[in-house]
């Protein structure tokens, strides 16, 4: 009987997503309120188990999809994948206020080179301190470090080795939980209340995943701003990376 | 109907991505260039011509805004999603490389955050209290 329901779950992958990602968020507002009497977002809260999901996942499975690699939570996959992703971000646009946007449209623009050069200059740094002294590799974890969709797409553009590449990836995704996990509790030293301050944080932040995540634990309404202007961080990562950084990494270190 | 709005959202979604994968190959990038962000950008555009002309009944609205609602909850499925297993065997390197990334970001953050006037945070406060009672 047990093995029927496990089939129906199973044949239903979507809907079992749902049903999971319905009962972390009840455990995350309840874990909020009384564990933290509110100080701590239940969604920030839901996110970092949804990490620990993953990372269980990871371990049982050997796998590289968290828990969408285990068959009952592979609708977790869909659910949580790109297309979903992208659309939800998409829908949060609807509540945006046109005024505010254009208001800081300039510092985005601004936000958004200083957050592609400045990581990639620590990423590179980083790799040349642990030795990595070749133009390819410090570019590679460099851009790793801007996000982890920059990373493996400049290191192929360039030529890396999959190890330099799974390096760049792990920089990458590192990056974006910290942005997740830190976002809400930094929130007051960035100065995040406004939507200029979220295209701010967008820009610099620039990892998509982490900026919403990290916005949607924060203070929600200001989600679409700094997804807006995250959105071409990647953009323009992946063209500066293979171009204009790593040409400067060569001449630099070559 | 409900299903308009999600249908406009759904347009917006794929003309946005076309274009962003247009300029991607446009400028030479091997990727797409913001295509998400000219799809919200589209949304706002449509959302207030819509609201202009009166085409924009409440179901309409419910249609896109459910999936915003949604988001949350797909974020948590894409958290639960990530390798997090060889994130924490990159070790050193990656570790260091992320938080000096971020940590350096998080200065420039602040930094110019704090440069935003005092009128302007006020305002931007009404504003987004105003964009919590349209919800």
């Amino acid at each position: 009987m047990l093995h029927m329901l496990e089939n129906v779950a199973l044949q239903n992958s979507l809907i079992t997503a749902f049903a999971a990602v319905g009962i972390i968020m009840i455990l995350s507002s309840q874990l909020s309120r009384r564990l933290t009497f509110g100080r701590v977002h239940g969604s920030a809260i839901a996110i970092l188990i949804g990490l620990g999901l993953a990372y269980w996942g990871g371990a049982q499975t050997g796998g590289k999809m968290g828990l969408a690699d285990i068959k009952l939570f592979s609708g977790i996959g869909l659910m949580g994948g790109a297309m979903l992703r992208d659309f939800a971000i998409v829908a949060t646009a609807f509540e945006v206020r046109a005024e505010e946007a254009k208001k800081a449209g300039l510092i985005g623009v601004v936000a958004l080179f200083i957050g592609t050069v400045v990581p990639f200059i620590v990423g590179a740094g980083v790799a040349y301190a642990f030795g990595y002294r070749d133009p390819i590799a410090m570019t590679t974890i460099g851009a790793g470090a801007v996000t982890y969709i920059v990373g493996p797409v400049t290191g192929a553009a360039i030529g890396a080795s999959s190890d330099l590449m799974a390096l760049s990836i792990a920089t990458g995704v590192v990056k974006a939980i910290i942005v997740m996990v830190m976002t809400p509790v930094a929130a007051r030293f960035l100065r995040l209340e406004t939507p200029r301050s979220a295209m701010v944080f967008g820009g610099l932040a620039g990892t998509v995943s982490g900026v919403s995540a990290g916005l949607a634990a924060t203070d929600r309404r200001l989600v679409p701003y700094g997804a807006l202007v995250a959105t071409f961080h990647t953009g323009l990562g992946c063209l500066m990376g293979p171009s204009v950084l790593f040409l400067a990494t060569k001449y630099f270190f070559g | 109907m409900i299903i308009y709005g999600t249908a406009l959202l759904a347009a917006c979604h794929l003309i946005g991505v076309y274009l962003g994968d247009l300029l991607g190959v446009a400028i030479g990038a091997k990727a797409n260039v913001g295509g998400v962000g000219i799809a919200m950008l589209l949304l706002i555009f449509a959302r207030l011509y819509m609201r202009k002309k009166n085409l924009m009944p409440k179901a309409t609205e419910a249609g896109a805004a459910y999936w915003g609602a949604m988001y949350i909850p797909v974020v948590v499925a894409m958290a639960a999603q990530q390798n997090v297993v060889a994130a924490l065997k990159g070790g050193p390197v990656a570790l260091l490389g992320a938080l000096g990334a971020f940590a350096a970001c998080a200065c420039f953050i602040s930094l110019i955050n704090r440069m935003e006037s005092p009128e302007s945070i006020a305002a931007a406060r009404k504003l987004l209290a105003e964009q919590t009672q349209d919800r």
